[in-house]
């Protein structure tokens, strides 16, 4: 099974996108998976949490979820305690930053760094960056494909929005694979 | 058709495919999505209803008994102190032998005030003569809003039910569920057969009838009886549900990896999805573990959980709730079916995930470890409480 907690902000759209996976996952890839939001109320601004469970069977397991296997930052003014509790010694940690040295100094597990934010205003014009960070996960874990990712944002916005997020996602996944796999 | 939805989106899609005349309910976290995806479905026409927005769950709850009074569908849903508010139309409701189905997000109560999950709140109403069943995730969910109106319809049934998902572990968790076809539900849920008893310009009745000592408890007991033999209705709609869409929930309880267990818990709801990947997790370390998943509070499957439990050493009731003062609800009424048995064997409560507090992997291997002690025959202390933070 791989866990994915998604780090954001309420309005930036961390548990769309933990939801989007799931979607991707079980709909287009044929696996099962879960997705649920830091359960309560909802407030623009405040830390929040999301989470995207999958695995190759039916997933029973109802708690929350403890240790990860991915964490992706949306926000790098939320790195702290929160972000890096609960990390495998394995845990890729993926993050929203044009400074990454500055987090990689902290912690001894693995720091995927992209500059979402410029890759969101360049093609979407809004600093929205929850599409890019799911094309930076798919690049660095290979358990769901872009294409299914593609399919699942086309389904679930609407078309001149969808079109901008895919040309997004593709271009996020680009920047990721070559800077991290040559 | 398999969608990535929601517990409360699961049920609004059972409810749509159940087609019932009329919807009256009032939203409350965390039922709100499920009154709005129907409002959504009605204002679409994707589901031919009347959406009655009520002004409180008392009214959702009036609203519904009178719609069933006249021999139609009626739906409604609420969570906690929602619930509550509607208690006193419970009875009215059971008592009348109105099929209504209404859904309930279970949620704590207050005081201190919480949105959370836990099951204090249809704990509160298993004496309302309503039949309650709770649900593990949100494809038995949907499942459940086409077999509760077939249940609750049957004429040797003829009470409401109340389908329970845990608050946010269901009704804010996205899954996958399969979308059976209008077609298949048409065949297997027929629409309501107006009965004598309903109202009718041409044969106009009496309405919520009075009966004092002369016959009231005659009522009482016949509706006990008709609940009670419920569970044969309710086994057979569940094995039609099997045959019909591919997926048995086992009726009245689902007996997991029990056959040769010497330890059992026995869970409701959410948590026995939990509870069954430590129980795999166990098993695979050699230990002689299984759950049992109580599906139906009321009517209580006695027979069937002395049946399962018999031979067991030791036995752990999971509760969500307290009836403070004594013990978790679920742990009296096992204890009550056990006493039916020559040997009885050591049972011990864990309340725990109340407010929302999570139980974790490591909760439930705690508890498995307890009974595995208790049956090696140490002491335990009887009723305890799951990832507390305070002192006792």
């Amino acid at each position: 099974m791989v866990e994915v907690r998604w780090h954001g902000r309420g309005g930036q759209g961390s548990f769309t996108i933990a939801r989007l996976l799931g979607m991707a996952a079980s709909v287009y890839g044929g696996q099962f998976a879960q997705a649920f939001p830091s359960f309560g109320p909802e407030r623009r601004g405040a830390p929040v949490l999301g989470f995207t469970r999958i695995d190759s069977k039916k997933i029973l397991d109802r708690s929350e979820v403890d240790s990860c296997d991915y964490v992706v930052v949306l926000d790098e003014t939320l790195w702290g305690p929160a972000v890096v509790s609960g990390l495998k010694k394995d845990t890729v940690i993926i993050i929203n930053t044009a400074v990454p040295e500055q987090y990689r100094e902290q912690v001894d597990n693995p720091v995927v760094a992209i500059d979402a934010t410029s890759l969101a205003i360049e093609y979407l014009g809004r600093p929205i960056t929850n599409t890019a960070m799911l094309g930076a996960l798919v690049a660095v874990g290979d358990f769901v494909s872009l294409e299914h990712c593609k399919e699942a944002i086309a389904e679930s916005m609407k078309a001149s929005v969808g079109e901008k997020n895919i040309k997004l996602i593709e271009a996020a996944y680009k920047v990721v694979k070559e800077a991290y796999h040559g | 058709m398999k969608k990535f939805i929601s517990g409360d989106d699961a049920v609004a899609e059972g409810v749509r495919l159940a087609k019932p005349h009329v919807i009256s309910a009032y939203p409350i976290t965390p039922q709100t999505i499920t009154v709005e995806r129907l409002s959504e479905m009605v204002e679409d026409g994707s589901l031919v209803s009347e959406y009655m927005h009520v002004e409180s769950e008392h009214s959702a709850m009036a609203c519904a008994i009178g719609v069933s009074s006249v021999g139609a569908r009626a739906f409604t849903a609420t969570s906690s102190q929602g619930l509550l508010y509607m208690s006193e139309c419970l009875p009215y409701a059971s008592g009348a032998r109105l099929p209504i189905v209404m859904m309930n997000a279970n949620r704590a109560l207050a005081t201190p005030w919480n949105i959370y999950g836990d099951q204090m709140d249809s704990m509160f109403l298993l004496n309302s003569g309503w039949i309650q069943v709770y649900v593990e995730d949100a494809q038995e969910a949907l499942d459940m809003m086409i077999q509760a109106y077939r249940i609750a319809e049957d004429e040797a049934v003829m009470t409401p039910v109340m389908v329970n998902l845990d608050g946010f572990v269901l009704t804010h968790t996205y899954e996958l569920v399969d979308i059976p076809l209008q077609e298949k539900v048409d065949a297997f849920l027929p629409p309501i057969a107006t009965r004598d008893q309903v109202m009718s310009l041409d044969a106009p009745k009496s309405l919520c009838i009075t009966a004092g000592n002369d016959f009231n408890q005659e009522f009482k007991m016949k509706q006990d009886r008709d609940m009670q033999s419920s569970t044969a209705v309710i086994e057979a709609v569940d094995k039609a549900f099997g045959d019909a869409f591919g997926r048995y929930y086992k009726g009245m309880m689902d007996a997991y990896r029990c056959e040769d267990a010497e330890v059992i818990l026995v869970t409701v709801g959410s948590v026995t999805g939990t509870a069954k990947t430590v129980c795999n997790q166990l098993r695979d370390e050699g230990k002689k573990v299984g759950v049992l998943k109580l599906r139906y509070l009321r009517p209580f499957p006695t027979q069937g959980l002395c049946d399962v439990l018999k031979s067991t050493k030791a036995i752990g009731v999971i509760d969500k709730n307290i009836s403070f003062g004594y013990e978790g609800t679920i742990f009296t009424n096992v204890n009550s079916a056990l006493v039916t048995l020559k040997e009885r064997p050591e049972t011990l409560n864990f309340i725990g995930g109340l407010g929302g507090r999570d139980i974790t992997k490591q909760d439930i291997r705690g508890v498995f470890d307890t009974l595995i002690s208790k049956a090696a025959g140490n002491a335990e202390e009887r009723i305890q409480y799951m990832n507390v933070r305070c002192a006792e």
